[in-house]
């Protein structure tokens, strides 16, 4: 009997044993560096006589005035829209590249699968430094390809990493490192729909682009919205590669994305309570955008009962 | 419309044993799909075949001849790149090779354990843990780094190998899979089983479960592998001593000092491309035995 309540015991205490060591660094990692920042951002310093001594700076309260001076900040607001505007390429760029490959590897005779998935997969393993280390010099008119060909015909040679090129080049690097790994998810979740869901539409005679766009493409929006999810959360985040590029050209300023903007602050002028403020309306931007869309995504998805949805 | 061709054609093709059932080469292969992949193969392939070429150059070679043309320098770059600072570049690559090895480890541990428990026990909370883990994914990594360097310079931590170490160890897309794969590996009536045969719950995880679970393992460790070895804002933040940098960090300070003195070009070139090299071939021997369908939670069932 003992032995018995023992074991149901075990049983019980069990999951939390092994979530133990997750809880301890979700908590260490997670939520105590999210409380701090919080804390941080509704702090700052005061500087007292001449801001010598131990007690001369004092950390105390700042209810909102980081966040209405951040708000107010037009270098953030420009970094933001930066960051909107070259979202506005990178994503619908990115998957629609991601779908199209997918699709095309879903199709029937298609040679060479293999190697080309593979091939188009390879940027996800190069680190984002890497890339844009790589790209940027490709980029640049003393040692690119782009160039040499460009200079041989005598045609015009626009700068790349200046005004709006420069969007286009470091949107170039995301989707050159983001197209693989999102057209796996979509090619993975094509290959879970059944064959024989296709050759009803076969018999009728439809068309490959027809059974792609009637077919395929709403049967994997979930995972569509599941990419686009990451990929929105992503692009809010640069800070790689722009940070990379900035070595090479004078047009991307420390404080081109908001990301550098807080670390601009953080490390560059030392105002970590400001820092602090800037990252977490970051994070709720992110939040409210996110959580946002998916509710779209979702009443979307409940509008068109049946269809795909199979997680 | 292509079927139709396929039926039509042998019987105009005449009945010759090789010929016999072989359309021809419009309908044999798919051209369209075949081109496009293959453009996207050149695309992706491009910048990586460039830096294969342009490590080759010496450095006047560089910016006089043409980018795809071997140059004769890549013995004498490698050398430059082994004397630079007495070889800190071989030191910035164990220090990755550290980083992301014994960061996957302990991440794909605790993911293995997290994501059993998720999977297999009804418990109080469960899905409150879950989601809380998952938002996670949703932090700005800097809103964590800024206050982790923070809290991390009051302990004393920063700037040593422990300070890039712990804030990678849980990584909630790990625990997501790790559920995804022990829902789908781990039968409810194996562990039921083991459990009447009187085993603990500990041994039932690693003699029965975790067997189970290792080809999902395989791919937590590889999906953390790869964002440890990329990570750069995490290092960047955190360390100053360049003996202690990853591969990243320590091309993007070469980088920054090279913007200056394009001698150095040559010395990041040389040294992206050999950074290139030990996670293309991690991926080039690994999918031989490893779908990469596997990396979206893709389970076989």
């Amino acid at each position: 009997m003992t032995s018995a309540r023992r074991t149901s015991y075990g049983v019980k205490g069990a999951p939390y044993a092994f979530l133990f060591p997750a809880a301890i660094l979700f908590a260490l990692f997670f939520a105590l560096p999210i409380g701090y920042a919080v804390w941080l951002s509704f702090h700052k310093v005061k500087v007292s006589g001449l801001g010598l001594g131990t007690g001369a700076r004092k950390e105390v309260w700042a209810g909102l005035e980081n966040y209405t001076d951040s708000l107010t900040d037009s270098e953030l607001l420009a970094g933001a829209l930066r960051v909107l505007g070259y979202g506005c390429i990178v994503v619908p760029v990115m998957l629609g590249l991601a779908l199209v490959f997918a699709l095309m590897l879903d199709s029937e005779k298609v040679r060479l699968a293999p190697f080309t998935r593979l091939a188009i997969f390879l940027p996800y393993a190069i680190p984002g430094v890497v890339a844009a280390l790589l790209w940027g010099f490709l980029y640049l008119p003393s040692v690119s390809p782009f160039y040499y060909v460009l200079d041989a015909l005598g045609l015009p040679q626009p700068d790349l990493l200046d005004g709006g090129p420069l969007y286009g080049a470091l949107s170039n690097i995301a989707v050159w490192g983001g197209t693989g790994f999102n057209m796996i998810v979509i090619y993975t979740a094509l290959q879970a729909i059944p064959a024989e869901v296709y050759e009803a539409a076969k018999l009728d005679g439809a068309t490959p682009l027809q059974i792609a766009l009637r077919i395929k493409i709403p049967m994997v929006a979930p995972s569509l919205v599941l990419t686009f999810f990451f990929s929105i959360i992503a692009t809010l985040q640069v800070f790689n590669e722009p940070t990379t590029i900035k070595p090479l050209t004078n047009s991307v300023s420390t404080t081109w994305s908001p990301l550098m903007k807080v670390y601009q602050d953080a490390f560059g002028k030392g105002d970590i309570y400001q820092a602090a403020a800037e990252a977490t309306i970051i994070a709720l931007a992110t939040l409210v955008l996110s959580f946002g869309f998916l509710r779209a995504a979702n009443r979307r998805n409940k509008r068109n009962v049946g269809q795909g949805g199979a997680r | 419309m292509s079927s139709l061709a396929v039926q039509k054609v042998p019987s105009a093709a005449g009945t010759t044993g090789a010929t016999r059932g072989r359309p021809p080469l419009r309908s044999r292969i798919a051209l369209v799909p075949t081109l496009t992949l293959l453009l996207g193969a050149v695309y992706c392939l491009l910048p990586v075949a460039w830096v294969v070429i342009a490590s080759t150059k010496s450095g006047s070679e560089l910016f006089s001849t043409f980018t795809f043309l071997p140059g004769t320098g890549f013995t004498d770059n490698v050398k430059d790149l082994n004397a630079y600072r007495d070889g800190i570049y071989w030191q910035w690559m164990g220090n990755s090779a550290l980083y992301a090895v014994l960061g996957a480890l302990l991440s794909t541990c605790v993911s293995a354990f997290s994501g059993y428990a998720l999977a297999t026990y009804r418990f109080r909370g469960r899905e409150t843990m879950f989601n809380v883990l998952l938002a996670g994914v949703l932090m700005p990594p800097i809103i964590l780094a800024v206050p982790q360097y923070l809290l991390l310079a009051k302990a004393d931590l920063t700037d040593s190998y422990w300070s890039v170490l712990l804030p990678q160890i849980l990584s909630p897309y790990g625990v997501y899979l790790s559920r995804i794969y022990a829902a789908a590996a781990v039968p409810g009536d194996v562990v039921e089983a083991g459990r009447m045969d009187g085993a603990s719950e500990w041994r039932i995880f690693t003699r029965i479960a975790l067997p189970m679970m290792v080809p999902g393992m395989v791919t937590v460790f590889l999906f953390q592998f790869v964002a440890i070895w990329n990570n750069f804002l995490l290092p960047y933040i955190m360390l100053s001593d360049d003996e202690k940098f990853p591969l990243t960090l320590g091309l993007f300070t070469l980088l920054e000092q090279g913007a200056n003195t394009p001698a150095l070009y040559t010395l990041v070139i040389t040294g992206a491309f050999l950074a290139v090299i030990p996670l293309v071939a991690l991926f080039l021997v690994i999918q031989r035995f490893w779908s990469l369908d596997l990396l979206s939670g893709a389970v076989k069932s």
